[in-house]
């Protein structure tokens, strides 16, 4: 069960049975009124998006989704394909229902297939990622006029910005999350 | 460390805010007004339906300096200013933070109205003493900062963007829903507004108006969409004070929620009070504005998260 103060980016909740998952979420209030949650809702069954706004008394059922363990193989014609290491099963999603996670799937690296009435609709992954920097501009030391951060790109492709001392060739670890920079990780 | 890298980042919109701060202040010192400070943890808020104050003890902490502020207008001191810390449980988003820093200004013996020259004025000043001249850039949306600003009533806005009519939204408890989702972005975009005339039931600390007492003398100031003040010409009728306190506190303990005392030193000064007006705005938000941020976080050194 979950309350309005509850809401945030990536929750999944259950809407007329079905499951959404929030795309949106801003929290709103404006002068001496009343406390409102502006979310973009996306039904992970069909796709459809749209907006609602809550109320802070508003009260939410998680969405009725189960979880599987699997494996992320390979990505074929703007499929991504996982695999059960148990049942050798192998699943399809689409880049769609991958949504950002896109940015974060490592070779091989171990998710949480999403399952609405036995149909794959999504995955979790874990927090926090080590990748790689396979591209990235040199640090000049002492160099100030570029100021305090710089775009990278990662193995997976995906860029962010981190700090000036970061080097090609570097493992950094990332909040999938916020899909943002949180440390350097040494080895 | 990283939250050391973090905090590097924000090196320019500090030095920005803190030009602005100073810049403020040097705008009302100009003009003799007197700058204050009180309390921050006090016994008895203004009860307000949609404010939660932060307990501290069996006090807690302002969500406003202004009953302070009105206690010295009763007591004779008329353009008072103060640059402080205000605390209000449970707000938390890309432009509110649970403690944050206003300005509130005080004027004995004007109304509403003045404060809205006050406006124009200052942040005209502000905008030039940060190198920004006529125009302010905010998320890609151009402001002309020149005056006069425009003005549109709560009904007016309603009316042109809403889908609902002010009193059918007002009965049917969309009021908030509206401005935030239909009214709020589309004002101040092309010149700062002011939007007031607000229903009287929406301004708790609001004289209304003589001529119409569905209407409460108050106004706010939109820029780019952006929430910035909140201003009124402040009531002093101590029976009708009292009675909206009561209603409000009523509702809250109907609500189970916490009500504190209320502010008995405040009400006794309300009859010694002569006509004033007062405003309260939000400098991390003017912050926001002037340094082109779309988020609180990168106007203020440390977010509660980071502590």
């Amino acid at each position: 069960m979950y309350t309005a103060s509850d809401l945030r980016k990536g929750l999944r909740i259950k809407i007329d049975n079905d499951p959404y998952i929030v795309t949106e979420f801003n929290f709103v209030k404006p002068g001496k009124g009343q406390a409102l949650y502006r979310c973009k809702l996306k039904n992970m069954v069909n796709g459809n998006q749209f907006e609602r706004t809550f109320r802070s008394v508003d009260v939410f059922d998680a969405a009725d989704l189960q979880e599987k363990k699997m494996q992320y193989l390979y990505k074929e014609e703007g499929k991504y394909c996982f695999m059960d290491n148990q049942s050798y099963e192998q699943v399809f999603l689409t880049e769609d229902q991958v949504g950002d996670a896109k940015n974060f799937l490592l070779d091989n690296i171990e998710v949480e297939i999403l399952l609405f009435e036995d149909r794959p609709l999504g995955i979790s992954l874990p927090n926090f990622i080590d990748v790689t920097v396979t591209k990235a501009d040199p640090w000049a030391k002492g160099d100030s006029v570029s100021g305090n951060t710089k775009p990278v790109t990662v193995q997976t492709g995906y860029q962010l910005q981190v700090p000036p001392f970061i080097e090609e060739g570097e493992k950094i670890r990332i909040d999938t999350r916020s899909g943002e920079y949180l440390t350097r990780v040494k080895g | 460390m990283d939250e050391d890298w973090k905090l590097s980042c924000k090196i320019g919109t500090l030095r920005i805010r803190s030009a602005v701060t100073q810049a403020i202040r040097r705008f009302f010192l100009d003009q003799d007004f007197l700058e204050i400070e009180t309390p921050v943890r006090i016994p008895a808020p203004a009860p307000e339906p949609h404010i939660e104050p932060v307990p501290s003890g069996e006090w807690c902490l302002q969500t406003s300096p202004e009953l302070c502020m009105k206690r010295l207008l009763a007591a004779g001191y008329s353009n008072i200013f103060q640059i402080c810390k205000c605390f209000r449980s449970g707000e938390r988003g890309a432009h509110h933070l649970p403690e944050f820093s206003m300005i509130e200004w005080y004027r004995a013996g004007t109304d509403y109205l003045t404060l809205m020259a006050d406006c124009e004025a200052l942040i005209a000043h502000v905008a030039g003493e940060i190198g920004l001249r006529d125009t302010v850039s905010w998320q890609g949306k151009r402001v002309c900062l020149a005056p006069p600003w425009e003005r549109i009533t709560v009904r007016e806005a309603f009316s042109r963007y809403a889908d609902l009519g002010l009193d059918e939204a007002l009965t049917l408890d969309r009021f908030d829903e509206m401005m935030v989702n239909r009214i709020e972005p589309r004002l101040g975009i092309e010149r700062p507004v002011f939007l007031y005339e607000y229903p009287a039931t929406l301004g708790a600390l609001a004289r209304v108006k003589v001529e119409d007492h569905q209407v409460a003398e108050r106004f706010e100031l939109y820029i780019a969409g952006l929430e910035l003040a909140n201003a009124f010409s402040e009531l002093t009728d101590p029976m009708e004070q009292r009675r909206r306190f009561e209603e409000v506190s009523h509702d809250r303990r109907l609500k189970n929620l916490h009500t504190y005392p209320l502010p008995e030193r405040f009400l006794d000064s309300l009859s010694a009070m002569a006509p004033s007006a007062g405003i309260a705005l939000g400098i991390d938000r003017l912050v926001m504005l002037l340094a082109d941020q779309d988020t609180i976080d990168t106007v203020v050194a440390f977010t509660p998260e980071s502590l």
